[in-house]
């Protein structure tokens, strides 16, 4: 039991390490990892392909937080 | 046989170059979430390397360093660009003032036992620009026929580089913790998809100096970002108070 909880522990600080409070964000960078991979195999120097991408994906991280913001906000404000 | 000061001066530089990130990483990440456990993870790279060094010896250029770039330098840009991202909403939020009130519970580690995200930061950045060190020690050194003046060149930069990076540290203590989280997050985003890249088998266009174009690239980003969220919080006041 011990080990299982152990386990479940490490794999939780490994979610929130690589993943944290956006899954889009990993998912997105980690196929542009994969394309990246591929289009070496295939002799093309694709260098130019996660910088702009991991820039993009902050862009849609802080708008997503953004957004769910001030939803959170209208609605309280609909409450008082 | 090339001589003592050629093999000195050129695996010196080399290493410094490797000890920069190495000591940067390390700098960063006990500035922002405390030293303990940094250098817990520091010292655990640092002994791993040891054995990896005493069991390979010379045999240590037959070790496949490209799949170890890759799940480092990955590892190190998803966690990197998370505190990208928040060190561009909190100095959004707060400018460089750095937190009012209570801290938020993920900028510092635990007040007691390991704070492995600290830990595993630390350990991965010394474990990987170590053996890269010593990779370098030995290409130059086995193949000027001078290891041992290869070795104490390798050492004296991660001594002078780590010396350096002690020595600033009561000056990075002293940025405040929003700005510190942004520039560590740009640091590892920058780095890690540095070394992913370079694992991958990308040949970055101005080798090592793309890591500084990566650096200003996302520098420039993050100030953008920055820009665009005030003015939409500043719109979200306007509506919210009108």
């Amino acid at each position: 039991m011990t080990v299982v909880r152990w386990l479940a522990a490490v794999g939780r600080f490994f979610y929130s390490f690589v993943v944290g409070d956006d899954w889009m964000v990993a998912a997105v960078i980690l196929l542009a990892l994969g394309i990246t991979a591929l289009l070496i195999a295939n002799g093309i120097d694709a260098w130019w392909l996660v910088p702009p991408l991991a820039v993009v994906m902050t862009g849609v991280a802080l708008w997503r937080r953004s957004a769910s913001d001030q939803h959170k906000e209208t609605q309280r404000m609909e409450l008082k | 046989m090339t001589g003592v000061g050629v093999v000195f001066l050129t695996t010196f530089l080399a290493s410094t170059v490797e000890a920069i990130e190495m000591v940067t990483i390390v700098v960063g990440v006990g500035a922002t979430r405390g030293w303990r456990s940094t250098l817990m993870g520091a010292a655990a790279g640092f002994a791993i390397l040891a054995v990896i060094v005493a069991v390979m010896g010379a045999a240590l250029t037959a070790i496949p360093i490209e799949p170890l770039r890759v799940v480092v330098g990955a590892l190190l840009l998803l966690f990197g660009l998370q505190w990208f991202r928040k060190g561009i909403a909190r100095v959004a939020a707060n400018g460089l003032a750095g937190y009012h009130g209570r801290e938020p519970e993920d900028e510092r580690g635990p007040r007691t036992g390991v704070d492995w995200t600290a830990f595993v930061l630390s350990f991965k950045g010394v474990l990987l620009e170590g053996l890269e060190v010593a990779l370098i020690v030995v290409s130059f050194g086995a193949s000027a026929g001078q290891l041992g003046t290869a070795i104490f060149a390798g050492a004296a930069a991660v001594v002078v580089i780590g010396a350096i990076g002690l020595a600033i540290n009561p000056l990075v203590s002293r940025i405040p913790r929003s700005l510190l989280q942004l520039v560590v997050g740009t640091m590892l985003t920058s780095f890690g998809t540095f070394w992913a890249l370079e694992g991958l088998g990308v040949t970055w266009p101005q080798s090592d100096l793309d890591i500084v174009a990566l650096l200003t690239f996302n520098v420039v980003a993050a100030l953008a970002f920055i820009g665009l969220e005030r003015r939409t919080t500043s719109a979200a006041l306007r509506v919210v108070t009108s």
